[in-house]
């Protein structure tokens, strides 16, 4: 199977969920790039990370529309157009930046099939980049996804994995519900096995990325992939089973408690700051379902509650660690 | 300006329907059966009926708070509309949305908006959709002047004429936003404000039908040959509250009364008609009666009809989960 990268994925899906149907379409600031530069110009950048790179090229001006810096218009006209009959895929550069279209999102897109009596649908897609480890600091790194998991009517997918990527991707465009899919940045070069036809990852359905015995460590997103490098380093020592959830809404509770029912400890590790957080969350759920399974108190690491600071080893500090989370699986079987 | 018998009717029809169902809801809601809030159209009748009355369900408008008029002219049922602002059991959107988000998008009415600004984004995207599919349809975005101070507003305006979008910017200036003047919120005339955008822009006297409606003929030609979007100012102040209970300690005590003596639309029409002889009286007055039937009918059911079943709670916040 055919090694790509995380970026590649991303971009994979959207080629070929939009050869697949004429009804998607990409609209964002520089997805294309170029546009009202020099002659030629057009269709050079392909997003700010190069995701949507040849896009502009094999679809045209038509398919992926270049926008003006305006999230709210871009935000807006992707839900305007997805109760029409169409399935945009919008493209806000940073999470950071979902906070100029907030109401967008959340008082329109989300609502409109709960307020108007299930009389409509609204199939789009919002993607965004987060997390930190790139040393953009406090407005470029956030890792917003426990807001938009707060919020019925939204799906929010966080893949960690250029296989996952894809796949979540897919399911997101042929998806009935607007879906909130974040790209940690730092994951754009890692590369995985990724099969060239397209597939979707039906969401709200847990990976167990390493199955274990001893000790279920919950993570998200970038964090996933740090879990499972403690895992392997604990391998014939402690037996420790990964959950990547894959989306943080819905949430596979099913598959979670399943695991702590059999480990009896847990582990949630969350790059989000930690009030409210994914990890408050899964710990509420197994505080309230399976208390009388767990074996010792349940851990819960993520970001200190602070903005995401500009200074390498000041940020190095903010992101959860490896060692934090082979300390914590350690402590747990004490 | 070529209307025939049965579209100066179908005009008056709309205005009408309109004036008797929000009197009659200003009613009720005095009598304290409306539930939440409630804000109510009368004096912007031809507003409604002039942007509306040429556009068919495969064009769109995203409406605002003060959005039954703009159901009504786009044609959604009214029995249904008086269900929904009742909060019953086959409401346009099974008592879930209320007066401030009722919508039928199968009759390309993407919905009352209770975020002012909120909806002119959305009109972005139904443009878009017409445009992407080679469609001569277009989507209007109304605005209150008020809306028209929101960044939304700006960045609607400003998208649509760059992607030469099929929008028309319905603003309707009707004096004040909420508890505040125009005058005092905004720095400048709308029309020229949205001529700025580099748009085409025209201001009209919105109790004029025929005003409105030439507007808009004139906004859909533009529209059709590929050159984007139009603003429409439409001036008509409006009779009531910004919500029905307002004091309106804000307002000259006389307006009111002048307003209704001097700029009523649906009085301006008919002396219109009647002067050309496009359509006499009794025309006129056999469809006053028929909506005032169809009205009373229409929310006297709805007081009747049972409250949405507990279960509904739960549905349609997702397609599937």
């Amino acid at each position: 199977m055919p090694l790509k990268s995380f970026r590649e994925a991303i971009n994979e899906a959207l080629c070929q969920e939009m050869a697949n149907d004429p009804s998607v379409i990409l609209i964002g600031e520089d997805i294309a790039g170029g546009n009202g530069g020099v002659e030629g110009a057009a269709g050079s950048s392909g997003g700010m990370l190069g995701v949507t790179k040849g896009l502009y090229h094999d679809y045209g001006p038509e398919r992926v529309i270049d926008t003006p810096i305006s999230e709210s218009a871009i935000v807006g006209a992707a839900a305007g157009a997805a109760m029409t009959g169409l399935r945009p895929v919008a493209e806000l550069m940073f999470m950071d930046f979902f906070g100029v279209c907030f109401d967008q999102i959340y008082n329109q897109a989300a609502k409109f099939r709960y307020m108007f009596g299930g009389n409509c649908t609204t199939p789009m897609v919002v993607r965004g980049m987060v997390g930190a480890g790139f040393g953009s600091a406090a407005q470029h790194s956030q890792a917003l996804w426990p807001i938009f998991s707060h919020i019925p009517g939204l799906k929010v997918v966080l893949p960690s994995s250029p296989h996952d990527a894809k796949g979540l991707m897919i399911q997101a465009i042929r998806d009935d519900d607007p879906v909130i899919f974040l790209e940690h940045k730092v994951l754009y070069d890692t590369k995985g096995e990724v099969p060239e036809e397209p597939y979707a990852i039906p969401f709200g359905e847990a990976n167990i990325t390493r199955e274990g015995d001893d000790v279920t460590i919950v993570a998200f997103g970038r964090m996933v992939n740090f879990a499972n490098e403690v895992a392997d380093k604990l391998t014939g020592n402690i037996s420790v089973e990964v959950l990547d959830p894959r989306t943080t809404s819905p949430l596979d509770t099913e598959v979670i408690l399943e695991s702590v029912k059999h480990t009896g400890r847990l582990v949630v590790v969350d790059e989000a700051n930690p009030i409210c957080n994914m990890a408050s969350e899964v710990i509420s759920l197994v505080a309230t379902e399976a208390l009388q399974y767990l074996k010792a108190r349940p851990i819960k690491i993520s970001a200190p509650h602070t903005p995401v600071p500009a200074a390498p080893n000041l940020e190095t500090l903010y992101i959860p660690s490896k060692e934090t989370i082979e300390k914590a699986v350690a402590n747990l079987m004490e | 300006m070529n209307l025939d018998k049965q579209q100066l009717l179908q005009a008056y029809r709309i205005m009408r329907r309109i004036r008797e169902f929000e009197t009659r809801i200003s009613y009720e809601f005095a009598a304290g059966t409306v539930p939440g809030m409630t804000h109510l159209y009368i004096g912007q009748e031809a507003v409604a009926a002039g942007i509306c009355l040429t556009l068919s369900d495969e064009d769109y408008i995203a409406s605002t708070h003060r959005g039954h008029g703009h159901c009504i002219a786009k044609g959604c049922d009214i029995a249904g509309m008086a269900l929904e602002l009742f909060r019953k059991e086959g409401g346009l959107c099974k008592g879930k949305g209320g007066s401030m988000h009722i919508a039928d998008v199968s009759k390309g009415m993407l919905g009352a908006n209770a975020i002012v600004g909120g909806a002119s984004p959305l009109a972005c995207g139904a443009a878009l959709t017409a445009k992407t599919r080679g469609k001569n349809n277009v989507a209007v975005a109304f605005a209150g002047d008020g809306a028209t101070n929101q960044g939304t507003t700006f960045e609607a305006m400003n998208m649509a004429v760059v992607l030469k979008l099929p929008v028309i910017f319905a603003i309707e200036s009707n004096g004040y936003g909420e508890h505040t003047g125009s005058g005092y919120a905004q720095g400048n005339d709308l029309t020229e404000r949205s001529a700025a955008f580099g748009m085409a822009a025209v201001k009209v006297d919105g109790t004029d039908f025929f005003a409105v409606y030439q507007a808009m003929q004139e906004a859909i030609a533009r529209a059709n040959r590929g050159e984007g979007p139009t603003a429409i100012e439409c001036v008509a102040m409006r009779w009531h509250g910004h919500f029905e209970g307002d004091p309106q300690h804000y307002r000259p005590k006389d307006e009111v009364k002048r307003l209704r003596d001097t700029a009523d639309p649906l009085k301006i029409f008919r002396d219109k008609v009647l002067a050309k002889g496009d359509l006499v009286a009794a025309d006129l007055d056999q469809l006053d009666e028929e909506i005032l039937t169809e009205v009373t009918n229409a929310v006297d059911a709805a007081l009747e009809a049972p409250q949405p079943a507990p279960e509904e709670l739960l549905t349609d916040v997702y397609v599937s989960y």
